[in-house]
Formats: structure tokens, C-alpha cells, sequence
């Protein structure tokens, strides 16, 4: 089951071929989708892990070690329910139908946690402010 | 004068809603019993079909009397959370419109603006309750010496809070579409270019005006539910323009009907009073408005079992031709159609969705049932109809809506 997490990486290791090693080393499948890295800042990166064979738990011991930041990506992506009232606006942005209409009677948008990439699009479009994502 | 085999009166109507025993259904739930029972036994059994509608509707704003200073003030200017109010008006009173931005919002210099407060958020901040920062200023008069006040105020230690808006309720609107090559950011939400998503924003066969198309029964004094709270429907709304095209069941095409609408502020809810944000566009209120509709005879049956295969919104383009004001229509689509998520422009099948809470619409049709079923909640007999006919000719502007 592929996994999407958050990578946090201390200024001093932007320039380190970390997913590099995260493949070759370790033998995961590693698809990036999101990346913001700024020299001498704190990077972050949203990826999609997959075991595929490779040894997961030394990767994450190897990340541990290194002192990049591993998060689970649902941590940072909080729809607050209480804010949304379903008004629909986030659905068309939203690129890979997190947000969505599942049935069109209720027309109640649903948040599938599982398919955001944390792109903030929503963060952005949402009128009520109802979508937080929690970055640095 | 027409004649029908059903007449009830507001009077009677009234009087089983005091005892308890009137039926009242709503503007969904009538559809199917009027389809099983005809019109005339479905305007037997029930008095009352309920409607309901949660959009941002920028026309909208509250009178707000903040109470006298000692020494007293005539205010000239005045703020309240940083955003400026009206104060046009005898010496505490302001108004506060809702889409007025803080003073020091970046407004859209750095595009797509984001509008994170305004005067709606201070309303809803109000209502739920919140101390709001009041500045006035004024130049100083022999009565009134005081230049300046400024204090922390809350909704209840105002004197007077009147949500009091201009136009609501459009009956019918545009469906948004964007045929340029870039994303557009309008009143009508962001719109993907080369018409890759259509927005629409009514609540179809639950909203209010669809239910009396032909103001048979709205008029100024029908008593409704506003924000949460009780208010009332005043006037014909700001381009309130009865006289655009209909469809034979007398739903007009296009924007036609509006509603000017008041009620006291201190009874409404925060949750039915919610600032908005529209990215690139602006702040807005959005409001949560339900009209209860009178089953006076088998014709108002037959007006409420409206539903959204024989209601049409107008599909247009916000990419050229609305900033351009050419007026062009690019097809009709019902919102039967909309609401089941597709419609075909040009040949290519496109998402749609309403902009509009049909979550919160239906909340509100089922609350005003539960008021009125109750016994809590009265119909109010208008002294006046909604105008069916143009006082003038419209003015040659018949696109611009909003
Ligand atoms: S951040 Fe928002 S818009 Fe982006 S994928 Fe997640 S839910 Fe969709
Ligand atoms: S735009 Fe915001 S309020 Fe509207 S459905 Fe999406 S999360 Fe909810």
C-alpha cells in the first residue's frame, strides 16, 4: 500500500540526494508530489512511498537518522467541519477529487483524506476558511 | 377573478397554525404529493409549503444604532473591526455593508485577492456573539462635542441591529461558465478556462421565488425566516425586473424576481449568517433565507410542485462576454441537469456545481417547518404583492446581475 507523507528537511540537507538513496539504497518507490525548496530554509516534500520489496523500516530509520522530519500527510490537510457548509466552491479546483460530491441528492462535498496531495488549492478557494493546511 | 375549488384564507390558515393542526410540507416534499393526489387534494391537505436558500448574497448589510458616548458624539466616520461602516446617518447610526473590505486590505494587488474580512464576518462575529472594535470620529458640534470614541461592543449592547438587505433571494441566476484561456475568479466562484466547470447558484426547486414565480403570495409584509431569526420581506428588491422572458409555467429563464428583506439582528444565528471570502472577487454574507409559501388554492399546488426539470438557468460566459456586457446566452440547462453533476457545452460534458449550500437549504426549509408546524411562527398576510409587471421598461442592461 503506497503511503503519502510529509518529508521536513533541515536547512543543511536541501542539497543531500536523499529520495535518491530512499530508491537505490532502500529499494522504495518513491513518487513525488509536491516539492517547496528553498536554499537555507526548511524544505518540505509531499511523496508517495511504496515498500514494493524494499526494506521500509531501515529507510525510515535512515530518514530518523539523517534528521528529515516524516509525517503522516492526513496530519496536515484538516477540513474544519464545522466551517464547511458544503457550499461545493473547493470541487472543481481541486485536482485529484479529494474534495467531491459522492451523491448528488445530499450534495454533501466529502474529504477523502487518501487522494490529497496538499496542493492548498482549496486552502485558497474555500470562501468559509474551513480548509487548514498546516505548514511551517 | 379566478375561480377554485380550494380557498383558504391567511386567517384560517393562522388559526391552525395556533392550534397545532396545520400540515406543512417542503418545497420537495410537496412535488410527490402533488404528483399522486393532484393539485386540488394537494391543496386540501397541506397549508403551507416551506423553501429555503444559503448563497453568499453581496446586497446585503445591517443597520446598527452603537449607542450614545458621554459627552455624545455625532459620528462622521466610523469603523468596526477595522472596516469602515456608513455613518451618513444621525449621530449613532451606521451602516455596515457586507462587502466592504478592512482598510487595509491588499484588496487585489496581489491577484487572486483573498478578502479574509469584511463586513459580513463582522455581522456573523456579532451574531456569534463577539465584542467588535466600534472607532468613531466625528468634527465636534455645539450638541454633540465629542471628536472621538472608541471602545469594544457587542451585539447586545447595541441599541438597535437591523439586518436590513437590499436584494436577496434572486429568482434564478446565471449559470457561469469561462471560454477565455486563463482561470477567472468571479462573484460566481474560480472558473477553469476553455469551459472546463460551470457553477450555478440557486437551490433549484427548494429556493423561495421558483415556489410563487408569479408573486401571488410574496409581498411586502410576508413574514420569513432571515438569518436564523424571524424577519420580513419589505420591498421588491433592487433590480427586482419581473418583466424577463418565462417559461410557460411562469419560472422566469433568467434573474427576474428579487427580494428586499429585513429582520432584527439580535435574534439571528451565526449559523445562518456566514462571512465570506470569494477569492478575486471580494467579502459577501452568505445568508440564510426561507419563505413558508400559503396553499390558498389548487393553483399555489400547482406553483410549489415546481422541480428542477422545469426550472432553466441561463449558461453564460464570465470569460468575455460577461466583463464585455454583450448579453450573449449560451444555452439553457435545467437544474435537474446541474444538479446531477454534467452539462454538455459545445459538445464536451463538463462538472457543475452549485455554489449555493443545498445542505443548509434544505436545514432551513425543514426548520421553518418545524416553526411553523409548531405553532411558533405566523404567516404574515402582505399589504402589497410583488409587482408582476415592469414599472418601466428595463433598463437596456439586462445581463449585469449582480
Ligand atoms: S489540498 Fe485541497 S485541493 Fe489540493 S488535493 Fe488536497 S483537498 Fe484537493
Ligand atoms: S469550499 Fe469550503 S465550505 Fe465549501 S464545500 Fe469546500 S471546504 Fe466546504
Amino acid at each position: 500500500m503506497p503511503k503519502k507523507l510529509v518529508l521536513h528537511f533541515p536547512p543543511h540537507l536541501i542539497d543531500q540526494p536523499i529520495t535518491y538513496r530512499l530508491i537505490k539504497d532502500f529499494g522504495l518507490v518513491v513518487n513525488i508530489l509536491r516539492a517547496r525548496i528553498t536554499p537555507r530554509e526548511w524544505g518540505r516534500m509531499v511523496v508517495e512511498l511504496t515498500e514494493d520489496g524494499g526494506r521500509w523500516q531501515d529507510a525510515m530509520d535512515f530518514l530518523a537518522e539523517a534528521g528529515v522530519g516524516v509525517e503522516p500527510l492526513a496530519r496536515e490537510v484538516l477540513r474544519h467541519e464545522e466551517r464547511c457548509i458544503h457550499c461545493t466552491a473547493c470541487v472543481a479546483p481541486c485536482p485529484t477529487k479529494a474534495l467531491d460530491v459522492p451523491d448528488r441528492y445530499l450534495m454533501e462535498v466529502a474529504f477523502d483524506q487518501d487522494r490529497c496531495i496538499a496542493c492548498e488549492i482549496c486552502q485558497k478557494v474555500c470562501p468559509y476558511q474551513a480548509m487548514e493546511i498546516l505548514f511551517d | 377573478m379566478a375561480h377554485f375549488q380550494v380557498n383558504k384564507t391567511y386567517q384560517e390558515i393562522n388559526e391552525k397554525i395556533k392550534k397545532g393542526q396545520a400540515v406543512v410540507v417542503t418545497a420537495e416534499e410537496i412535488i410527490g404529493i402533488v404528483r399522486k393526489k393532484g393539485e386540488v387534494a394537494a391543496a386540501r391537505e397541506v397549508d403551507v409549503v416551506t423553501t429555503g436558500t444559503f448563497s453568499p448574497m453581496c446586497s446585503s448589510g445591517a443597520f446598527i444604532n452603537f449607542g450614545h458616548s458621554q459627552p455624545p458624539i455625532k459620528a462622521a466616520r466610523v469603523w468596526l473591526n477595522n472596516v469602515p461602516a456608513y455613518a451618513g446617518l444621525a449621530a449613532v447610526d451606521v451602516y455596515l455593508g457586507v462587502t466592504e473590505p478592512t482598510t487595509d486590505d491588499p484588496l487585489n494587488k496581489v491577484y487572486p485577492g483573498e478578502f479574509k474580512y469584511g463586513g459580513g464576518h463582522v455581522i456573523q462575529d456579532l451574531v456569534a456573539g463577539k465584542a467588535v472594535h466600534l472607532v468613531a470620529e466625528a468634527y465636534g458640534t455645539d450638541c454633540y462635542p465629542n471628536k472621538r470614541l472608541e471602545r469594544q461592543i457587542t451585539l447586545a449592547e447595541t441599541v438597535n441591529a437591523i439586518l436590513c438587505n437590499p436584494r436577496n433571494a434572486y429568482q434564478n441566476y446565471n449559470c457561469a461558465v469561462n471560454l477565455s484561456n486563463r482561470t477567472i475568479y468571479t462573484y460566481m466562484g474560480p472558473l477553469r478556462p476553455r469551459g472546463a466547470n460551470a457553477n450555478f447558484c440557486t437551490s433549484g426547486q427548494l429556493s423561495p421565488l421558483f415556489n410563487d414565480p408569479c408573486y401571488r403570495t410574496l409581498g411586502i409584509g410576508t413574514r420569513i425566516f432571515l438569518g436564523g431569526g424571524v424577519g420580513y420581506a419589505v420591498f421588491p428588491g433592487t433590480q427586482h425586473h419581473p418583466g424577463k422572458p418565462r417559461g410557460d409555467n411562469g419560472v422566469p429563464l433568467g434573474p427576474a424576481g428579487t427580494l428586499m428583506v429585513l429582520g432584527d439582528l439580535k435574534q439571528m444565528s451565526a449559523r445562518y449568517l456566514i462571512g465570506a471570502s470569494l477569492l478575486g472577487y471580494g467579502c459577501s454574507l452568505t445568508v440564510g433565507l426561507g419563505v413558508p409559501i400559503p396553499l390558498l388554492n389548487e393553483e399555489m399546488a400547482h406553483f410549489c410542485a415546481v422541480s428542477d426539470e422545469e426550472i432553466f438557468a441561463p449558461v453564460v460566459d464570465y470569460g468575455y462576454d460577461y466583463p464585455a456586457g454583450t448579453g450573449r446566452v449560451l444555452g439553457q440547462v435545467s437544474y435537474a441537469q446541474l444538479k446531477a453533476g454534467t452539462i454538455m457545452l459545445d459538445g464536451k460534458e463538463i462538472p457543475a456545481v452549485p455554489l449555493s449550500s443545498f445542505v443548509r437549504a434544505r436545514e432551513i426549509a425543514d426548520l421553518l417547518k418545524g416553526w411553523i408546524t409548531a405553532g411558533r411562527f405566523l404567516l404574515g398576510e402582505p399589504v402589497e404583492l410583488l409587482p408582476l409587471a415592469e414599472p418601466r421598461p428595463p433598463v437596456d442592461d439586462p445581463h449585469r446581475d449582480s
